[in-house]
């Protein structure tokens, strides 16, 4: 006898409860119930159970235990894989060649021409001859004790993962300005991917797609950080100026003249900001989708975990941060320029 | 006035709120302003507006906050819909006009002058000022000529490659100005173009605008609440007061005949000699009469009061373009300065 017998006595589903009395394998609580033989004694209310599911499982065999709610999810999840991966397999196969094709890029073109160039861009975008001297510094630092190649992968990685970030988020960000339904609809998808814990939307990944497949942790990376630059372009659009779009509008301006006449290019500071955020999400993204083989720095912080390596966690761990350091203060220069070109 | 009806306004109203079709009737029906607003919900922006925009003249629409004259305006090249009536321009029903057509309205017809400028922080002096251009297609090499002569004309010449933030407020409102002035279209409309201005600076822009519209001829609908500023420039003045005209017509006929006791205390703390104008107040010449001197039409009667030098006994000859157009007895010149009844209770 259980406490909830009387529940499912009253409302006569005594018969349905009855189906299957050969119910699933026993909870480890059970076993530990029956072996100590204290089975359904009378209990003082102070113990009174929750009705949850185990607990009318309890009165009734034919009611599900809550264990086979995540088994039922599993399983859904695994009937619709086979189908859902034929859909998703080729859409995002051009992903992994982006990836591969960065890497091989950075790795096998030589420093000497990867270096330069990086300096080359870091200059065009911010004009400061002190950043580029620290950058130059920094990436000779990571060059010198062999974290080199380490440190270019990690790049390539944030490279191809920021640069879609911005091409599929800034469209969606305007489409969210313009639309009210859209923005309340997206910002809880937003809201959800910003905290879900990153391991989490690994797993159903890892069941999607070959662990082998650079794209695997590239989704990842993307889905993690696609969000500020989302959300950050449909602020700053949003944020226009109400009177400048009014006398857009006064002149004759079509919709798609004030969209790129008008509304984005004075929502770029916040735009911008966003693309900040989402290259340092990235990179925040690219150390654990080392779980799932992405290479970089990410991995020899894992393994510094797994076999602590102390020497080896500590540098590399450093590594990652003059690379956020060097990405932060790059983009934060060209925002700056970006601010003081159009300061009201 | 034999002047072409540039726009005309006809039985306008505006009603904001869920159900404004159903809220025109019971305005229809009598109900104020308020008791729209507390009975039905719905906030009463304009009742039957009927207001005709002469060519070549300023037509100067002035209320207090909240009167609807930013609503009015933004009717005419519609960026806000009437609940109903009709707005002509040239004969044409603008509200009958799809997409492109209202697009080619503002493109060329009508040019706007805002209150805080609006102009875009991205682009130089000199694109802000081709916007106009811009829009429908012509690059900088179209426009850069008659957007320099413009700009120029407002006083910025060597401005043009600076952007909007390195300049002051009333800079920036003549890159408004010449914006709107580079487009070439006949009629202007100025939302409280001076309001944020210092008033020194509002003065000289005022000075300006008549400059200009004394070789231009535009016809320039201007927003106001400043009653000074209304006389300064008004050709037509067009009074609101909770979304209905209270009075409309020539400026110094409403200084002398207000017929609103609202009116009568707007004009009550205004300098009226500085205000009123000879041809207001003049009189036909009698013959044989001999002169002090001679006064223009169009000297206000500070001018003529400066003159006189406080005689009152002295008659004056008027004159246009050299010809005698009639007298000004001082006597009459006192009575016109006399104010009207409601300033008089507030002055005892």
């Amino acid at each position: 006898m259980a406490t909830y017998d009387w529940l499912f006595s009253t409302l006569g589903l005594k018969e349905w409860c009855g189906q299957n009395k050969d119910s699933g394998p026993l909870s480890m609580a059970d076993l530990l119930a029956k072996s100590k033989g204290q089975d359904a004694e009378p209990q003082s209310l102070w113990d009174l159970p929750f009705p949850s599911m185990d607990a009318l499982n309890e009165s009734c065999d034919a009611f599900p235990q809550s264990r086979d709610l995540t088994k039922g999810l599993e399983q859904g999840f695994l009937e619709v894989k086979d189908s859902l991966s034929l859909v998703l397999d080729p859409l995002t196969q051009p992903l992994s060649w982006f990836l591969d094709g960065s890497l091989y890029v950075m790795l096998n073109t030589p420093w000497w021409i990867v270096i330069p160039v990086m300096l080359a861009v870091v200059f065009l975008v911010s004009k400061s001859w002190k950043l580029v001297a620290f950058v130059a510094f920094s990436i000779g630092l990571l060059a010198f004790i062999d974290y080199y190649e380490y440190a270019m992968q990690t790049l390539a990685i944030i490279f191809v993962c920021a640069f879609l970030c911005v091409l599929l988020g800034v469209p969606i960000g305007i489409a969210m300005a313009r639309n009210d339904w859209l923005q309340r609809s997206t910002i809880p998808v937003l809201d959800m991917l910003q905290t879900l814990p990153p391991f989490v939307y690994l797993i159903p990944l890892i069941f999607l797609f070959s662990v082998t497949e650079s794209k695997l942790y590239g989704i990842a990376i993307i889905l993690y950080a696609i969000v500020p630059v989302v959300r950050l372009t449909d602020l700053g659009i949003r944020l226009v100026d109400k009177e400048v779009i009014e006398a857009a509008d006064a002149f004759g301006m079509t919709p798609r003249q004030k969209l790129f006449k008008v509304q984005i290019p004075l929502a770029l500071p916040n735009i911008m900001a966003g693309v900040n955020q989402t290259i340092m999400m990235s990179l925040a993204m690219v150390v654990i989708a080392s779980l799932v083989s992405a290479p970089g720095l990410g991995v020899l912080v894992l393994r510094g975990i797994r076999n602590l390596e102390l020497g080896v966690g500590l540098v590399s761990g450093l590594g990652i941060v003059l690379l956020a350091v060097i990405l932060d203060r790059v983009t934060k220069a060209s925002l700056a320029r970006v601010n003081s070109a159009q300061k009201q | 006035m034999a002047k072409n009806v540039k726009i005309a306004i006809r039985n306008l109203y505006k009603i904001f709120g869920p159900e404004p079709d159903a809220a025109l009737e019971h305005v229809k029906q009598g109900a104020s302003k308020a008791g729209l607003q507390d009975e039905h919900g719905h906030v009463l922006g304009l009742k039957d507006i009927n207001v005709d925009v002469h060519e070549g003249e300023v037509t100067v629409i002035m209320g207090l906050s909240g009167s609807g004259k930013s609503t009015l305006i933004r009717h005419l090249n519609r960026l806000i819909e009437p609940t109903t009536g009709e707005i002509l321009f040239d004969g044409e029903d603008v509200l009958a006009l799809g997409e492109d057509g209202l697009r080619a309205l503002r493109r060329q017809k009508m040019s706007m002058v805002f209150q805080k400028f609006a102009l875009l922080p991205h682009k130089t002096v000199l694109e802000n000022a081709g916007m106009s251009w811009e829009i429908s297609g012509q690059g900088r090499e179209a426009y850069e000529e008659e957007a320099r002569k413009w700009l120029a004309r407002v006083g910025l010449e060597g401005s043009e490659e600076q952007y909007p933030h390195q300049l002051s407020g009333g800079m920036q409102q003549r890159v408004g100005i010449a914006r709107a002035l580079v487009s070439n279209s006949p009629v202007m409309l100025m939302d409280e173009a001076f309001s944020a201005l210092d008033p020194l600076i509002r003065s000289d822009m005022q000075d300006l605008l008549l400059e200009l519209q004394g070789e231009l001829h535009k016809t320039i609908v201007f927003i106001t609440h400043d009653l000074d500023e209304a006389l300064k420039l008004a050709d037509h003045l067009v009074i609101l007061k909770d979304g209905e005209v209270v009075q409309q017509g020539d400026p110094q006929s409403i200084l002398l005949q207000p017929n609103d006791p609202y009116i009568v205390d707007f004009i009550s703390d205004i300098n009226r000699a500085r205000v009123l104008r000879v041809r207001s107040v003049m009189e036909p010449v009698k013959d044989g009469e001999s002169f002090a001197g001679d006064v223009l039409e169009t000297d206000n009667l500070e001018t003529v009061l400066a003159k006189s030098g406080g005689d009152v006994s002295q008659v004056f000859r008027v004159v246009r373009n050299g010809q005698p157009v009639g007298r000004l007895a001082m006597t009459e010149l006192t009575k016109a300065l006399v104010p009207t009844a409601g300033s008089e209770a507030r002055v005892s």
